[in-house]
Parts: structure tokens; sequence; C-alpha cells
């Protein structure tokens, strides 16, 4: 690594309120995990946007390639039997 | 012959509106589009910080000063969101720096201009972000979805910076006759500059078409500066300010016609001939230069760091 440069990418995952899901925001660069968080905050929750703040090193995220996505989440296509959809009720049955 | 195939399949996505995201495959020229533009957003985004940031030590009030610092940091933050978005395309931020320092990449010629006073101040934020708000909402809907999210994070942040300025342009109009008359000079100067800021005609902008047709851009120059001047015109009527064009008029469809703009100028700035461009670039470089030891030193600490952790 030459002796300038921005440090690596760590992504960033905002939870707007308590209860909700954190979501992807973006990215900063950061040296280090206290540096991490503190950028994530500064650039991610200007505006009350976070309770909660997650960052992790993009280098350590693990993620599906494109070109794979097809056949990695073929084996759920045939189990159509996991939507509700699929079971037939009794006429004039309610509430299920 | 396979990629034949991959860019049909690529079209038909775009066309389907389904958003292209960092690992799918893409044509070069699409990557290379999308950096070239995305560099220079960001780019302009940052550079934008500097006209403004002259003003922050002699606003006017306690008020004006805070609300000054935040916008400077918000055009930070909009070009760092947008730098990130950039390197999703597997530039480094690094490399991108380098490119503006190395004058291979630019940003909008606007802020070759200099701010003069406090009129100018409230200019910029009500004619030059209102360009930079008609332009960046269209681009929310843009094909690459990197680009698209981190617009829409700026267009939520954004309106609060054309509002800040049209406020200080209506209390300078609403003051003392000088105070008017500053007012009138600033939206004198900045009315064409942020006209220009559409880019040429539509005719004359060489990249259009495969930007049109891969929806990078969703609307033409010329319409979005069309309506930049719809919403601007009455705006700058109902505070009593008079836009710099003698042949202006107010045609039945609600839309204005207006004076072509001074192309040569255009031209002449983009090429380096304004009047900041060596000085908003120069300043960029000293602020990274200055910057570098503290980047030294973060790395040095980092290491440090991690040897103790090892040892430990």
């Amino acid at each position: 690594m030459s002796t300038d440069n921005q440090g690596p990418i760590w992504e960033v995952f905002v939870q707007s309120k308590a209860g909700k899901p954190y979501k992807h925001a973006g990215a900063v660069h950061a040296f280090d995990k206290e540096m991490a968080i503190e950028n994530a905050r500064d650039l991610y929750t200007r505006r009350n946007e976070g309770s909660g703040l997650w960052v992790v090193k993009a280098e350590d995220i693990v993620s599906v390639q494109a070109e794979d996505a097809e056949s990695f989440f073929d084996p759920s296509d045939d189990k159509i039997y996991r939507h509700p959809t699929f079971y037939t009720m009794p006429e004039g049955s309610k509430n299920i | 012959m396979e990629d034949a195939k991959k860019l049909e399949e690529f079209q038909a996505k775009i066309d389907a509106e389904i958003k292209i995201e960092p690992k799918d495959w893409m044509p070069e020229e699409y990557r290379q589009h999308l950096v070239r533009q995305m560099s220079q957003h960001a780019h302009s985004e940052v550079i934008g910080m500097q006209p403004e940031g002259n003003w922050i030590t002699r606003a006017p009030s306690l008020r004006s000063k805070k609300i000054l610092m935040a916008k400077a940091q918000d055009e930070g933050g909009h070009g760092l969101y947008l730098y990130c978005a950039t390197e999703t395309l597997g530039v480094s931020r690094d490399q991108l720096l380098n490119w503006l320092h190395e004058g291979k990449a630019k940003y909008a010629s606007v802020f070759n201009y200099p701010c003069l006073n406090w009129a100018d101040v409230g200019a910029i934020g009500w004619l030059v972000d209102g360009a930079a708000i008609v332009n960046q909402v269209s681009l929310q809907r843009t094909s690459y979805g990197p680009y698209s999210r981190a617009m829409v994070r700026i267009c939520k942040e954004e309106s609060f910076h054309q509002r800040q300025g049209y406020e200080i342009m209506a209390s300078m109009m609403n003051g003392t006759a000088d105070q008017q008359k500053m007012a009138q000079e600033a939206i004198e100067r900045w009315w064409w500059p942020s006209l220009m800021m559409f880019g040429p005609h539509d005719g004359d902008s060489p990249r259009t078409s495969n930007a049109m047709k891969w929806k990078i851009k969703r609307e033409t120059n010329d319409d979005l500066r069309q309506q930049f001047i719809d919403k601007t015109i009455p705006q700058a009527e109902l505070i009593g300010l008079k836009v710099p064009d003698d042949n202006y008029e107010l045609l039945e469809n609600g839309s204005y016609k207006t004076s072509d703009i001074d192309w040569d100028e255009f031209w002449n700035v983009i090429k380096g001939n304004g009047p900041c461009n060596v000085k908003r670039l120069k300043h960029h470089k000293k602020a990274h230069d200055e910057g570098r030891w503290v980047r030294e030193a973060a790395i040095a600490y980092n290491k440090k760091k991690e040897q103790k952790l090892q040892t430990a």
C-alpha cells in the first residue's frame, strides 16, 4: 500500500429508527474502525437519519457474483408450496 | 458474438427500467461514460465549496454563518456520496483525484466564476443550486443503481440550499436601495452561467445519444434548461429582480422564450480560461497536499495497532 492513500472502503448501514431494519446507505474511506464509524456518522446521519449504524470493511463482505445469481438462487424456484397461495381452502372458510 | 448477446440483454434491462448494479455486465463505453460523468459531478460538489467557503468568515450574522457552514459541509458530503458511487465502477478514489489534479477530469464550469459579495452567496444558492437540483431530480432515474441512489440522497438535502439562497435574495430586495442594487447585480452575474450549467444544445453535445439510449441521462440538456427557466423567472419577478435578458417572453403554453446563450464564453471557460479556473484547482491541490501528513499518520497508527494485536 502506498504511503498516501484514502484508506480502505467500508460499507455503511443505517437504521432509521429502533425496530427498523438496517439499510445500506453508501460507503466511506477510513483507516480503522473508529474512524470508519465516525466518518459514517458525519457523512450519512447529518439530519438525524439514524438511531443505529454499522460499518464493515468492503473486502470482508461475501456476495453472490452476478453471473452465478441465477443458478445460486435456483433451488427455491420449484418450491411453490412455500407460498400460502399454493393451498386450496374450502369454500366459505374465513380468517385463514 | 457473446458480447452482442450481452449487449442485447443489457439494453433489454435498460428498456425495462431495471437498474444496472456494479457487478452486472455493462458495455465498456457505458462504464466509461459513467466514470466521466459521476466523477465530474463529484468534483463539482467539492470544488463548489470554494466560492461560498470564502464567505463563511464574513457572513453577516451568526444565523447565516451557521447555515453557510452546514451548506458547505453538505456539498462536501455530496462529493463523497458520488465518489463512493463512482468507485463501484472499479476506479479508486486516489485515481479520481489524480485525474482532477492532472486536468483530465472536469468539474462544473460555473465554479470558475468568483463569488464577489454576500449577494453572490444568495444568487449561487438560488440559481446554481437551483439548476443543479433540476438536473439531479432527473438523474434520480438514471439507469446505474449506485448513481441513482446517491442522487436520491442528494436531492433530499439539496432543497434547503436553494431556499437559503432565495431567502437571502428576497431579504436584500426588502432592504435599502443599495442592497437591492447588490441583489440585482448578482442575478446579472449568475443568470447566464447558471443556464450554461445544463451544457451545450443537444445537437452540439457529442455524448447525448448513447447517454439517452442507456438512460444515464433521462432528459436532454435543453429540456432541463427550459424547466429551470420556467421555474426561476417567476421567482425573480416575485421579489422584484429583473432577469438580464431583454428579449425574454412568456409564451401561451406557460413556458418562457429566452435569448440564446453566449456559447463562446461557455467554451472559453470550459477550456480553462474562466476567471478562477487556475485558482480553484490550485487550492484543491494545496488542501490535498497539506492533508498528506494526516493520511500518512493514520496509516502508520493503524499499522502499529495491528502489529500490537499480532504480538499480544
